[in-house]
């Protein structure tokens, strides 16, 4: 909303007042100028460095490093994609329903119900992912008495596996994909469905023709609010999964800080930034970039 | 709300909840079949599938293993609660936590408080472009903002620890409390403003007496998030760390050989503090309901 649509009167600003926000806006625009815009800047030209590690890198400009890492990590991309978009569609099964639920028929408890499912992410995401590799343990608390009475074998495992990986994002990324949908579906006046009813359209017809279609600016904003950052995940990864299910962000995590391989771990960077540019853009375009805080 | 990702979601709920008119309820006959049963008992079924690890670890944060947390029970023991502090690096990486949040909520209130006062409140050339910068910042991947910021700092040869640390939280946060401040701003009343400044106030009496006491709650709620959110970070924090250890760290490194018990205990406490934060919030709510409705 516009500052100038509540119905009070704009004051012609005056002289002094013009630099007014340019002064608050400075110290921190400089902060972000100088450790987020200038870092990516920064990326693209190390992308472009060439030598090995340990260095010293020589500034070529050369874009060989791009292909080099497609080749040799392209799995690793495409693994990333996969498990977000698979993780990503779990989520919004799992919270869809519960949060048409809450949403609709919530009532008083609404806050409270709401509170309930984002206090197990008071906990830090690391200890979360570490008791999810702490139940799922070859001789943990589910495996071990299961194996013990001999319904599975001693050798079955859930830990590094795809499974694993993708179990701990889909937990981990609820919370994203379970607001925006509240809120969406939160917007929708009930009586929009109450007249549905009473123009005899089943129940089923009212979800598929007035509740689902408003929400899809909600689907649409929790996709992108978990694939984003489900796709530059590497800690599930690390934690849960084993090489064979290592992603795009374990990669770049290794090459930078493991390696020393500064050049082609920033060229991975961009190229994941790049592909999150794009749905970043979509979804700017779709609901504006004020509809981030909503 | 110590959650790593969910940054961009967070922001909504406490805005958006608190702005939200009062529940509808829906006429009784809808109330039948589906949303009495299947969809409570399906959410139901859901929240105990979020608080399992929760469970988990708050049970065996009271076992009485050797050092290791390990899948068997051995008893019920208090001595992980009264040895919470045995481990020296686990100390320190809790201290370095604690001044790396400390500091960098500060920082990045009062700055990013300033520029969403700016977003919010004045119409200026460059103001699309900054919150675009904003959005990004938000938008963008973790591991691509860490590696960015590696390859500057490696770039620029700096010397990788707490200040490191301390610069990225920073960044990362000033677009949380902007945006946050931003959202109060936009469209509240500026009359109160005016009035003041025809009273003569100087400009900075006036955002004293009564800007920031309007925008204060805005203010207070993006610091506690960007509290949580320093505090729990991991990988923007690794990729700048260097040699330093926070306590998100150090647990991941203790992962490869299994946790000690204490981090369990450090959990469980974080968690109660949580909980107790969310029952203060509700009953403070639910007073605030009840003297409107005297005062109505």
């Amino acid at each position: 909303m516009a500052a100038g649509t509540t119905g009070v009167p704009v004051r012609r600003p005056r002289r002094g007042k013009r630099v007014v926000p340019y002064l608050l806006s400075l110290p921190g625009g400089l902060w972000l100028l100088v450790l987020f815009i200038l870092p990516m800047g920064t990326m693209a030209l190390v992308s472009t460095q060439s030598g090995l590690p340990p260095g010293p890198f020589k500034q070529t400009f050369d874009f060989g490093n791009y292909g080099e890492v497609l080749r040799a990590f392209h799995t690793h991309l495409l693994r990333s994609l996969q498990y977000a978009g698979i993780v990503t569609i779990l989520a919004l099964l799992i919270c869809y329903p519960m949060a048409y639920w809450i949403a609709l028929y919530g009532g008083k408890r609404k806050n409270g119900i709401l509170l309930l499912i984002l206090l197990p992410f008071f906990v830090s995401f690391v200890i979360r992912t570490i008791q999810w590799q702490f139940i799922l343990a070859d001789q943990g608390i589910i495996l071990g008495p299961l194996k013990r009475i001999g319904l599975l074998s001693q050798n079955y495992h859930v830990l590094s596996t795809s499974v694993a990986v993708i179990g701990g994002m889909t937990y981990n990324f609820i919370p994203f994909t379970a607001l925006p949908l509240y809120v969406a579906l939160e917007r929708i006046d009930p009586r929009l469905i109450e007249a549905a009813g009473d123009l005899y359209s089943s129940k089923v017809q009212a979800f598929l023709r007035v509740v689902l279609p408003l929400s899809i600016p909600g689907i649409f904003a929790a996709f992108l609010l978990t694939f984003i950052p489900a796709v530059g995940d590497y800690v599930n990864a690390a934690i849960l999964g084993g090489p064979g299910n290592y992603m795009i962000g374990n990669i770049i995590q290794t090459l930078f800080i493991t390696n020393g391989d500064y050049p082609r771990a920033a060229a991975l960077g961009f190229i994941l930034m790049a592909l999150l540019l794009v749905g970043a853009a979509l979804y700017a375009k779709v609901l504006g970039t004020e509809e981030i805080t909503v | 709300m110590s959650m790593q990702l969910p940054r961009a979601s967070v922001t909504m709920t406490t805005e958006e909840v608190a702005r939200e008119a009062p529940p509808k309820p829906l006429t009784p006959k809808r109330k039948r079949g589906w949303g009495r049963l299947v969809l409570p008992t399906y959410t139901a079924l859901v929240i105990l599938y979020l608080m399992f690890p929760i469970f988990v670890m708050i049970v065996f944060g009271f076992n009485k293993s050797t050092g290791r947390v390990n899948s068997k029970w051995l008893g019920f023991t208090l001595q992980w609660y009264r040895e919470l502090f045995t481990i020296p690096a686990l100390t320190d990486a809790i201290k370095n936590s604690l001044i790396v949040a400390t500091i960098s909520t500060v920082i990045a209130t009062i700055l990013g408080t300033m520029v969403g006062l700016a977003l919010g409140r004045y119409r200026f050339r460059g103001r699309q472009v900054s919150s675009f910068v904003l959005f990004l910042n938000i938008a963008a991947p973790e591991v691509v903002l860490g590696a960015a910021l590696l390859a500057l700092f490696v770039t620029l040869r700096s010397h990788l620890g707490l200040p490191t640390i301390i610069a990225s939280h920073v960044m990362f946060n000033i677009a949380y409390v902007a945006v946050v401040v931003r959202a109060r701003v936009t469209g509240f009343d500026r009359s109160m403003e005016d009035a003041a400044q025809d009273l003569f106030a100087d400009p900075w009496t006036t955002f004293r007496k009564v800007t920031f006491p309007l925008i204060f709650p805005a203010v207070l709620s993006g610091a506690l998030l960007a509290f949580a959110l320093s505090i729990d970070d991991f990988v923007i924090t690794q990729f700048v760390a260097g040699p330093s250890t926070t306590f998100p760290l150090w647990v991941f490194g203790a992962a490869r050989i299994g946790i000690p018990p204490q981090v369990n205990v450090l959990g469980t406490l974080i968690f109660m503090g949580g909980v107790l934060f969310a029952i203060a919030n509700a009953v403070n709510a639910r007073r605030k309901e009840r003297a409107a409705l005297r005062s109505s």
